[in-house]
């Protein structure tokens, strides 16, 4: 019953007008930073950090800056690896077409939604899209990936449930190289990371894309769920031993979920995070600001 | 990954020469190691703080067992208080004895809502039950599929919903269904939501009412972060939880989400889903919890015995 009413700290409360920098106030930032998941190395890293840089500062509101910015720092700076044509900098990549990004991630986390809403991203810029049905095993993911296809006007190569996910990507990268495809998007079944023979499964897919197109899959992205906890590392870690993640989309942020567990990924990993999904709905895909998601962990 | 929780606890208290008691000094600085086990398995921050405390209280004073060290009895501690905080026995599901039985899925969006009802339903029929299920979800992309598909694969009776009609006339449409096939489980899969959807909730709440079913099962991830507590104390105020399962265990999380769960709701976890296929659900044993969310692996069944 204790715990019952716990729920959120009031974040404007512990930077209030007149609020002295104490013990109290730290305590305070340390839960702040727990309950976001940011996990507790970096959580006690940032203490250190802040406590150090207090001794300068005379407000809480001077601290919560500073806390901000040093939040901000682990994220690297948005390198020319983000996706296809969502920053200038991708601009000035090398056109490849079509251009692969292969859609990866444990079970459940949102892939399959987000590659709809990115599909869907594409082809209102005017580009040719093709996914590729790579989930024959979970019941009617066929289905489902489908009725993403033509919401977001794309084409779709499919083969029977139980095919051999390999063979499908194979097929569709093959398809778009005929059809004069733009991008390929190939989502592929959910997965826990722990699971030898289905990452073994990934591995494949991803070589017989590049057996077919030398160079992709270009792009990597898991899909990461911003209510998952220190497990997250784990699963970034074991994907990208298997198939060199280039990206990290995290979804499910209109929960009260903050996702803090991205910035020790990002931070250790050097991955960019470059998209967030804020719904169920084809628009609901946002690209991901450092500076806005740090924000919102103070909301 | 993590070092050992014991390991740990031994470095603490290898100052303590042999045996002694615990006292003031020495538990705080074990216990500080207790506390990061617990926020590195996703303990929620209060729930840890007051696990904490309570295991404190207990723990002053205590003469350290003769067959254990000082670490050993501090981890016999947060055992002994784990095991009360979860509860020591399975918890199965409570039909009152009605004739037509109905299991409420619910939860967020990827819980594992859809194929929990097909691994119930399994585990219903080897009970000796007939279950019925039915796709409540008239919102996610092909979510009456899966379940269509589900039931085909297990050869369980699914009703016929379609995404035109309203979840509570489609549970409703499906206790008569049910019972012209002969069935007596209804299994209804809700589609997954925020806690924050009001409007979602409400509709919830309409089926509680319409329908009264006999168990409403929150299903839950078990790599839930720290939000798990405002998700299960969210649902539960909605709804009045009858129990939890908590799914994809068969992965490395250590599971703190169960403790958070348990605290703020109090409501028993009921069953374990590992894996993908409509085998893979287990009971769960809350005894089994303590030396997985400690990261403790064998250490902790040596304890027991102690
Ligand atoms: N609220 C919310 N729900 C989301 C978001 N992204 C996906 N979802 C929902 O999460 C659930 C799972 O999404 P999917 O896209 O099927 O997830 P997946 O990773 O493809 O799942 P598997 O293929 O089964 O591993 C669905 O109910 C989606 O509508 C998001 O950003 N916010
Ligand atoms: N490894 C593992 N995967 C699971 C388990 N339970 C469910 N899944 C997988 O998790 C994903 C989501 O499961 P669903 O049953 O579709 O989840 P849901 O709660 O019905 O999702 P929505 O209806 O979109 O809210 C699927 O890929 C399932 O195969 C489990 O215990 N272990
Ligand atoms: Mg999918
Ligand atoms: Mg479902």
């Amino acid at each position: 019953a204790k715990t019952r009413k716990v729920l959120t700290t009031d974040i404007n409360e512990l930077f209030g007008p007149g609020k002295a920098i104490d013990e109290v106030l730290f305590e305070e930032l340390e839960e702040l930073l727990i309950t976001s998941d940011l996990g507790i190395d970096i959580t006690m890293e940032m203490m250190e950090r802040i406590k150090k840089k207090s001794k300068k500062l005379s407000s809480a509101e001077e601290l919560k800056q500073v806390l901000k910015e040093e939040l901000i720092d682990l994220f690297p700076n948005t390198s020319t690896d983000t996706s296809t044509g969502t920053s200038d900098t991708a601009k000035e990549k090398p056109v490849t077409k079509p251009h692969v990004i292969m859609v990866v991630g444990v079970n459940g986390t949102g892939k399959t939604t987000t590659l709809g809403k990115l599909a869907m991203k594409f082809t209102s810029q005017g580009k040719k899209v093709l996914i590729a049905a790579a989930d024959t095993f979970r019941a009617a993911a066929i289905e489902q990936v489908e009725i993403w296809a033509d919401r977001s006007n794309s084409s779709i190569v499919r083969h029977k449930a139980g095919a051999d996910p390999a063979a499908v990507a194979y097929d569709a990268v093959e398809a778009s190289i005929a059809r004069d495809i733009d991008i390929v998007l190939i989502d592929t079944a959910g997965r826990l990371h722990t699971q030898k023979n289905l990452m073994e499964e990934l591995k494949k897919i991803k070589r017989s894309v590049n057996k077919k197109m030398p160079g992709a899959p270009h792009e990597v992205l898991m899909v990461l769920d911003a209510t998952t906890g220190q497990n997250a590392i784990s699963q970034a870690t074991l994907f990208n031993q298997a198939v060199e993640l280039t990206q990290i989309a995290l979804t499910k942020l209109d929960g009260t979920a903050k996702g803090g567990i991205v910035a020790a990924i990002s931070s250790t990993m050097k991955l960019p995070i470059t998209y967030i999904g804020v719904g169920e709905k084809i628009e609901d895909l946002q690209e991901f600001d450092a500076s806005r998601f740090v924000t919102a962990l103070f909301d | 990954m993590f070092e050992n929780l014991s390991d740990r606890l031994d470095s603490v208290f290898k100052k303590l020469k042999g045996h002694g008691t615990l006292n003031e000094k020495n538990i705080d600085d074990g216990l500080k190691q207790v506390r990061m086990a617990l926020l590195e398995a996703d303990v929620n921050y209060k729930v840890a703080k007051s696990v904490i405390s309570d295991i404190k209280e207990r723990a002053l004073g205590q003469e350290v067992m003769q067959s254990l060290t000082p670490g050993q009895q501090v981890i016999k501690i947060v055992n002994d208080e784990f095991t009360r905080m979860m509860g020591s026995e399975h918890q199965g599901l409570n039909f009152d004895g009605s004739s037509l039985g109905s299991i409420m899925l619910i939860g967020l969006q990827g819980s594992g809502k859809t194929t929990t009802a097909g691994k119930l339903a399994l585990y219903l029929r080897k009970e000796g039950r007939k279950p019925f299920l039915v796709p409540v979800d008239v919102y996610r992309p092909a979510a009456i599929d899966q379940l269509k598909k589900i039931g085909q694969q297990l050869d369980v009776p699914v009703f016929e919903s379609t995404t035109e009609m309203k979840p509570l006339k489609i549970c409703q449409d499906a206790l008569l269904a049910a019972r012209e096939q002969g069935c007596d489980t209804l299994l209804l899969d809700t589609a997954g939501r925020l806690h924050l959807d009001e409007e979602l909730m409400a509709e919830l709440k309409g089926i509680k009412q319409g329908i009264n079913p006999s168990e409403i099962l929150l299903v839950a991830d078990a790599m839930t972060g720290q939000d798990a507590v405002n998700i299960a104390g969210s649902f539960d105020k909605a709804l009045d939880l009858d129990g939890v399962v908590l799914t994809k265990m068969d992965g490395d999380a250590r599971g703190g989400a169960a403790l958070s769960i348990k605290a703020v709701t109090g409501k028993p976890l009921k069953f374990i889903g590992v894996g993908e296929k409509s085998t893979a659900l287990e009971a769960f044993h809350p005894d089994r919890m303590a030396s997985r969310i400690l990261g403790m692996g064998d250490t902790l069944s040596f304890i027991e015995k102690a």
